[in-house]
């Protein structure tokens, strides 16, 4: 089990390592930094003095190995485009894009898994079949256009909801939170919806499928054979083998609902990272690229590595038990 | 007379399709006394499962049984309510499957899967339910049950975990125990084991046993009677011992000669040419009749039924009087 | 009855077999395929032959008249012109907007997916055939194409490619980088789906006997594992399709993706998000509605060819 742990993390480092290396490059040779850093009436020697301490003239193994120095200690550079500190960027807006990415996946969770499993067992009803119809509809909905009509319906013409921003938010430390305000709960409702509601007919489908798949095995059917009913034969053993995928899939997908925050951040402007990636990549400004990148690298190798705990968790295969001998 | 145990009589499995009606077995008749062991043996195809499946209730749809009766010590099974047929399954009638890795589910202990099925047909509280839960896998000879009762099915080896199946099925002794290829995945080594263990197991609890497999030495070592199934129907019925030294309809003959023998002075294994029909090209009349040597008259335009004797039947015209004309069928 | 060879065979009895095969007799029975169909074909057509049928040349600034702007759809303007879908800021007839943005959007649609077919069969046969150390490297590639958002794929191709290219030629390169961008964001699938069956071809005996002739072998595999991957290719192309669709209409939507002389569906709403709160809704809502209806019925289309092509399901 130990080899497992110590394998994963090794894994997880070789990746960050080739992130950072394609940040990095992007770095040394998309636009040229110096020339976005100073402005166009610097002299030729002030330019040289700056690519040299800069350490541009280092031979390249050196530059990527001071790059990833600087990487660990939080230092990103400076943003192009604002002049400040990247990493007082990152640190201002990381709360909003979390916050709003952790209760889309909860709510994602929750409501794909219940009516998953529920078009699972009602496969023929008219219920379950206009459920599947919605979610097709749902797939086919870009983002950006659900958060524009809920907007229209919510905020223009019932006036129930803000139709932009994060309302009031609590400072708690160097995080802020929208959860503890009146204006904050309600400012979230909307975005979240958005966001998780990709993933929740993502989720749908994929609990519906594991279900049905789980449902034709030899188990199910030897467990009927021995007439157990039907209510166990659905949650106490299908459900459960259908869990370690799902949570697995659903897992590995917060990645994805981080950088899929883009489109939500933009359209309800959410002051949070994906804003902020968009205007970087608007701008060329590489050292916001750069940090985004590697922000989204962590949290997926973050959550590869709770997922691969988690798998290892739920399943007893994989506890290392080994066989009897052979009788 | 006893009741036998279980009586088909006219069974019809019919799966539909975009291009019509395929009948998986069609007219299918026989009888199983208490105690006994009847084989059900064929190739693969033949329907022989597909009979198995439709006793217990299990066909899945679009499969339907599409006529017939199923009998259970005098009682109509076939015709129940979904939830009326799941208090039989496990308690009257068991059944085990061909592969025990893909039988039993891979998250729960298998104390846990057998103090499941217990308790589902008795009304034991969870520390007796243990303890009858021990006493069945003592039964079926897994060593040291009070730890392996705690192991996942992943921890056994092929023959223990059928061991744990037989256990499971048996648990709430049911009279009648179904045998779907139970050892067709096993090591050749395991299956005699197995299967001297599911005859023992039967005897001991008094259970009627169809087993169902495509390996006739299984059968002779095994069955009292045995049906031989070709296409979805039954060419011939009779005790062991006579269908196999003196068997009556032609594939029963081939299907005896093309087995290969330690003793005996054949040199030559005879094949029997050509291959079963599929579902949707049956021929017309006899089934065999395409492939059959002794081909005469009326095979292919009459279909034959089983007749004969109490104990011996053949579904051939070699044996009974055949019609000539159209008029004649009886 | 025996099947007539190939030779003898006349094009008539090719196209009875076809009518007559399983895929065609599933879409026959399928009202929900039918109609699918039926609205790609259309709304395909619409865009292709946008500059016969629209009334106006959209984009062309010099047709446009200020004062038709802001008429409510199948009302006259200002100068008398009916607008059938109405007319937005500038006097552009929105039924002429969508009949040319969805040809935009068709456009990088398509254009993306064959690439992403091209680099994910080239690499799943190259991975599949070569094996060990490439096949491992190609497929951790692909794994991580999969986990990865196509957004963030394609949003940073995008903005590296940004970098790189002179401002100058930003106009002109936007849409092959777009269509490069969400290529690269896509292509994992397939080369996946061909890898294994390469794999499978791999084995056999042919491809052995190949190889002595002296034919190269990979010419063969590709000959042999192509026909067998066709099936789940086309399937998977359908459903990216709808997918590279609703990429490049965010992309655009989020301003980083057509150039604004290049309208696509996204970019008319974006411009339409505008108008939508002060009343004049119909500028986003129909160019809305098109992509939707497009993706849609692409996405039908895709899951009816996965349930023909299944086995499992015949």
């Amino acid at each position: 089990m130990i080899a497992y742990i110590l394998r994963s993390l090794a894994q997880a480092i070789v990746v960050m390592l080739a992130v950072a290396l394609i940040a990095f490059s992007m770095f040394r040779f998309v636009g040229d930094p110096v020339a976005n850093m100073v402005g166009q009436e610097a002299s030729m020697a002030e330019r040289e003095e700056l690519a040299q301490r800069l350490g541009l003239n280092d031979p390249f193994p050196l530059q990527f190995a001071h790059f990833v120095r600087d990487l660990a200690r939080g230092e990103f550079g400076m943003s192009y485009r604002q002049g400040r500190p990247v990493k007082d960027l990152l640190i201002e807006r990381v709360p909003a894009t979390i916050e709003l990415a952790l209760l889309s996946s909860a709510f994602a969770l929750v409501f794909g898994i219940a009516l998953g499993v529920y078009t699972a067992i009602k496969r023929r009803g008219l219920m379950a079949n206009a459920v599947m119809s919605l979610s097709l509809i749902g797939v086919s909905l870009p983002t950006f256009l659900i958060g524009i009509g809920l907007i229209y319906l919510f905020a223009v013409e019932l006036r129930w909801l803000p139709s932009f921003g994060r309302g009031e938010v609590t400072r708690l430390g160097w995080w802020t939170t929208g959860l503890l305000t009146d204006s904050g709960r309600k400012s979230l409702i909307m975005p979240v919806l958005t966001l998780g509601f990709f993933q929740l007919t993502l989720i749908m489908r994929l609990v519906r499928a594991e279900m049905l798949e789980a449902l034709r095995t030899d188990y199910i059917k030897f467990a009927r054979a021995r007439g157990i009913p039907e209510r166990s034969i659905s949650f106490r053993h299908a459900l459960r083998n259908t869990m370690i995928p799902v949570v697995t899939i659903a897992g590995l997908q917060f990645g994805s609902v981080i950088a899929f925050a883009i489109v939500t951040e933009t359209v309800f402007q959410w002051p949070g990272l994906g804003a902020l990636f968009i205007q970087a990549v608007q701008f060329v400004d590489i050292p916001v690229m750069a940090a985004y990148l590697m922000f989204v690298a962590l949290v997926f190798v973050l959550t590869n590595l709770g997922v691969d705990l988690l798998y290892f968790a739920l399943d007893p295969r994989l506890r290392g038990a080994t066989a009897a001998p052979a009788r | 007379m006893t009741t036998p145990v279980l009586s088909v009589r006219n069974l019809k499995v019919e799966f539909p399709t975009r291009r019509g009606t395929l009948t998986a077995i069609d007219e299918v008749s026989f009888d199983i006394g208490p105690g006994e062991v009847l084989g059900v043996v064929g190739e693969s195809g033949a329907g022989k499962s597909i009979t198995g499946t439709a006793v217990i209730g299990l066909i899945e749809p679009p499969g339907r049984i599409g006529g017939g009766e199923v009998y259970l010590r005098g009682e109509r099974i076939d015709n129940l309510s979904q939830e009326a047929m799941r208090k039989i399954r496990g308690k009257r009638i068991g059944m085990v499957f061909q592969d025990p890795l893909t039988s039993l589910n891979p998250l729960y202990r298998i104390g846990e899967q057998l103090i499941e099925t217990i308790q589902t047909h008795t009304t034991l509280s969870d520390s007796a339910a243990r303890r009858r839960a021990l006493a069945l896998l003592t039964e079926v000879g897994i060593p040291a049950p009070e730890t392996r009762i705690d192991n996942y099915p992943h921890q056994f080896s092929g023959g223990m975990r059928q061991r744990v199946v037989l256990a499971l099925a048996l648990a709430a002794e049911p009279e009648l125990v179904i045998a779907d290829e139970p050892t067709t995945a096993l090591d050749v080594s395991v299956q005699a084991q197995i299967i001297a263990l599911l005859k023992r197991l039967c005897r001991q609890h008094g259970a009627a046993v169809m087993l169902i497999t495509h390996d006739m030495g299984v059968i002779a070592e095994t069955a009292d009677r045995v049906a031989v199934m070709y296409a979805g129907r039954i060419a011939e019925i009779g005790p062991v011992r006579d269908v196999i030294k003196a068997p009556l309809h032609p594939y029963t003959k081939g299907l005896m000669g093309s087995i290969p023998s330690l003793v005996g002075d054949s040199d030559r294994l005879t094949q029997i040419p050509g291959s079963m029909p599929r579902l949707t090209a049956i021929p017309s009349g006899c089934a065999f009749h395409p492939r059959c040597p002794r081909c005469f008259t009326p095979c292919p335009t009459f279909r034959p039924e089983l007749q004969g004797e109490q104990k011996s039947q053949v579904a051939c015209w070699l044996y009974h009087p055949f019609p000539v004309t159209a008029e004649a069928v009886p | 009855m025996r099947a007539p060879t190939a030779r003898q065979e006349g094009l008539g009895a090719r196209l009875w077999r076809a009518w007559d095969s399983d895929i065609a007799w599933s879409f026959r029975h399928s009202p929900v395929a039918i109609a699918a169909a039926l609205v790609v074909t259309i709304l395909l057509l619409g865009a292709a032959f946008a500059s016969l049928i629209a009334p106006q040349n959209a984009f062309d600034a010099a047709s446009l008249n200020l004062m038709d702007g802001f008429t409510r759809p199948g009302e006259a303007s200002a100068t008398g012109r009916v607008f059938l879908l109405g007319s937005d800021d500038q006097g552009r007839d929105v039924f002429s907007a969508i009949l040319y943005g969805s040809r935009v959007s068709l456009l990088v649609g398509f254009a993306s997916v064959i690439f992403s077919i091209a680099i994910g069969v080239t690499l799943g046969l190259i991975s599949g055939y070569l094996g060990g150390r490439t096949d491992a490297v190609i497929m951790r590639v692909a794994d991580i194409q999969l986990s990865f958002p196509a957004i963030l794929i394609a949003l940073l191709v995008f903005g590296v490619a940004r970098g790189l290219i002179a401002p100058q030629y930003h106009e002109n390169a936007a849409i092959g980088v777009l269509i490069v961008a969400i290529g690269l964001s896509n292509w994992a699938a397939y080369a996946r789906t061909v890898r294994g069956s390469t794999l499978v071809e791999k084995n056999k005996d042919y491809v052995m006997s190949a190889r002595v002739m002296g034919r190269p072998a990979f010419a063969i595999m590709g000959q042999h594992v192509l026909p067998n991957v066709i099936g789940p290719v086309l399937v998977i192309a359908t459903i990216n399709l709808a997918l590279a669709i609703i990429a490049e209409s965010t992309l655009s939507f989020l301003g980083v993706g057509v150039p604004p002389t290049q309208p696509s569906l996204g970019t008319l709403i974006r411009v339409g998000q505008q108008f939508l709160f002060s009343g004049e809704w119909w500028i986003l809502f129909y160019p809305a509605l098109d992509l939707v209806l497009l993706a849609l019925s692409i996405n039908l289309l895709g899951d009816w060819l996965r349930d023909a092509l299944n086995p499992k399901l015949r």
